[in-house]
């Protein structure tokens, strides 16, 4: 290494200023989370004063016990698990087969299949024409409801396509065609165990969307029996809260209004750790997974 | 179809021997096609699940666009609906709120656009200077997380964040020397916590994107540039963020484009009574008159004048981003 190459003063201190912006916005991210894993054991009256801001205090576990004793969440968890399952192995079902047709040159019509998928990324009915046909198909107030209306994402077919473009040789597929194997064949033998990657990949991308969506709960169910967690979480964490803040009431009220509150505060952190602890076991380990995912998407986007 | 043609006839061709090439007149071409479509019927099994979604969940509702232009009741049907013509629209611009919506709308897209659309890309110029460890593997891991936690919780966190009583936002203020502020029912405030919330949740996800894109710089740029006497700074100007410019350009397009329809299930959860002066937005108004009150053709109308302004920016814009710089969606 001579002088030229060796590192100069300011670069010096610009790497210095670029490791500390990037611990600075580390911080900013983990603060919230780290107080909401705090507040979610700490003693309501402590956190709701401020005297709880990093570390719990007064540590308790009745939250997480009016929690587990709640049905209503109990349920919407079970709920949730059941369109998770169900809603990930359609995607799947949906998805890859298609994905793996388009990816073929040999098949005709591809482009104008692809086509008719992209086009809907950008132009599409609208909230009122597609709630108008989920209902005219007999779906509200089903399961089907929050499964079919979100089948398959464009985005998901192009990155598995990609997938399969850039990573099945197309040697394999000839020497198949030659021996006289069907495409049904092909595929179950010989594309889907080498596919495990995107497949797992395309699984956690649905299986995500499936735990933590809302929106089509909200417009298509009305039986609070069928409520995934996260209407049911909608309920304690942001209707109740609103509530609370925007009324102005006195005496007995007000009283009962604060026990309320205070009850409301003691499982408010808690719901979110609970309801968001499946995604927090997994990540660690699959954010690669992720990442290659979106990675793969961007090759081609 | 065209393309395909081509390529269906350019893979026959190479199965073919020499011999029967000479022969390639029009007529057999269709013939060829056929063959090929039947010896490959069962890969349009395979796709038969993904176009029947599209065309039920996505291209009748297309075609039920047309209640925006009548009077829909639904014991007739969109058929036996009786035609209106622009009657919903009219009495959407004339409407008192019309400007408003408008400008909650476009208010919110700007601010986010402006905030939210350079941040990821500062974070991963930054990111791509750190050496590979334990310090940016766990920069990353942390940064990435936000985006998994679900929009309800988001909003649940925004709202006990930033409770005037209880919220630990406030209590800093307080602690501060300043007098708590009702985030969440001030309007002046929605739009700042819409869009730095957003930050918080997304940035960090928003830079795998571009790290993609810096990984495929050659390092050799970069070595010759230190041996030219380039300093780091002066090598990321101008090595990186050209390297970045096509992607940047790409998602600029898609969020343009998307300007008039941002994440609404966001606003949704924070709205409410006192702030609906700056939250209330198009797509939420859609939601509210559509699904709540039950005015299906008038909500429609309202969605459909939002789609075609969202059409008409994609367009715009990627014809302009496709003159000036080479780099479009199409």
């Amino acid at each position: 290494m001579n002088s030229a190459i060796s590192e100069t003063m300011t670069d010096k201190i610009i790497k210095i200023l670029i490791y500390v912006f990037l611990g600075f916005a580390t911080l900013i991210v983990l603060y919230p989370l780290v107080y909401i894993i705090s507040a979610s054991i700490s003693d309501p009256a402590d956190v709701n004063s401020g005297k709880m801001w990093l570390f719990p205090k007064g540590i308790t576990f009745e939250g997480y016990r009016i929690i587990f004793e709640n049905g209503a969440i109990w349920k919407g968890y079970l709920n949730t698990l059941f369109y998770t399952v169900l809603g990930t192995t359609i995607n799947l079902a949906v998805t890859i087969p298609a994905a793996y047709a388009l990816s073929r040159k040999d098949f005709a019509g591809r482009n104008l299949f692809m086509a008719m998928f992209v086009i809907t990324m950008f132009f599409s009915g609208g909230l009122i024409p597609t709630y108008l046909v989920v209902k005219s198909l007999g779906l509200i107030d089903t399961i089907w409801a929050m499964v079919l209306p979100n089948a398959a994402a464009v985005w998901n077919i192009v990155i598995a396509r990609v997938f399969f473009q850039s990573t099945i040789p197309k040697e394999l597929e000839e020497a198949a065609i030659i021996d006289g194997a069907s495409n049904f064949k092909m595929f179950f033998k010989i594309i889907l165990p080498l596919s495990m990657p995107i497949i797992a990949v395309m699984g956690l991308f649905y299986g995500v969307g499936h735990w933590n969506g809302y929106f089509n709960a909200l417009i298509y169910l009305s039986d609070k029996e069928l409520f995934p967690l996260q209407l049911v979480l909608r309920e304690i964490l942001v209707l109740q809260e609103m509530a609370s803040q925007n009324t102005d009431v006195t005496g007995s009220m007000a009283e009962a209004m604060h026990s309320k509150q205070q009850l409301a505060a003691v499982i408010k952190y808690g719901v979110m750790i609970v309801s968001t602890l499946p995604i927090i076991i997994i990540y660690p380990f699959l954010q690669r997974f992720f990442v290659k995912g979106v990675m793969i998407g961007s090759l081609k986007g | 179809m065209d393309s395909n043609t081509a390529t269906v006839l350019t893979e026959e061709e190479k199965q073919q021997t020499p011999k029967s090439r000479k022969v390639p007149t029009k007529l057999p071409k269709p013939k060829k096609k056929n063959k090929k479509i039947l010896q490959n019927w069962q890969l349009y099994i395979f796709i038969l699940p993904a176009f029947l979604y599209f065309f039920i969940f996505h291209y009748i509702p297309m075609y039920g666009i047309q209640i925006a232009f009548k009077d829909f009741i639904p014991s007739s049907g969109i058929w036996g609906s009786e035609w209106v013509g622009l009657e919903h629209f009219k009495r959407f611009f004339d409407s008192y709120y019309f400007w408003d919506l408008i400008k909650n709308t476009l208010g919110l897209s700007v601010y986010e656009l402006i905030i939210g659309f350079p941040l990821p890309i500062i974070l991963a110029l930054a990111l791509n200077e750190a050496k590979d460890g334990l310090y940016k593997r766990t920069v990353q891991t942390v940064t990435y997380a936000p985006h998994f936690i679900s929009v309800v919780v988001m909003a649940g966190m925004i709202i006990a964040f930033l409770s005037p009583a209880t919220g630990i936002i406030n209590h800093g203020l307080t602690l501060l020397g300043f007098d708590p502020i009702p985030f969440m029912s001030d309007p002046k405030w929605f739009k700042t916590v819409y869009v730095f919330s957003g930050v918080w949740q997304s940035t960090g996800w928003g830079t795998i994107i571009y790290l993609a894109a810096l990984s495929g710089v050659d390092p050799q740029h970069h070595e010759a540039a230190i041996v030219d006497g380039a300093t780091r700074l002066q090598r990321i100007w101008h090595i990186n963020i050209p390297a970045l410019v096509p992607t940047m350009i790409i998602l600029l397009i898609m969020n343009l484009g998307n300007i008039m329809a941002m994440g609404f299930e966001k606003i949704l959860l924070l709205q409410n009574p006192l702030n609906l002066e700056s939250s209330n937005v198009i797509a939420t108004f859609v939601y509210q008159a559509g699904l709540l009150d039950a005015q299906y053709s008038f909500a429609a109308a309202v969605g459909l004048f939002n789609s075609v302004i969202n059409a008409i920016l994609l367009i715009t814009v990627n014809q302009i981003a496709k003159k000036r710089s080479e780099t479009s969606l199409w």
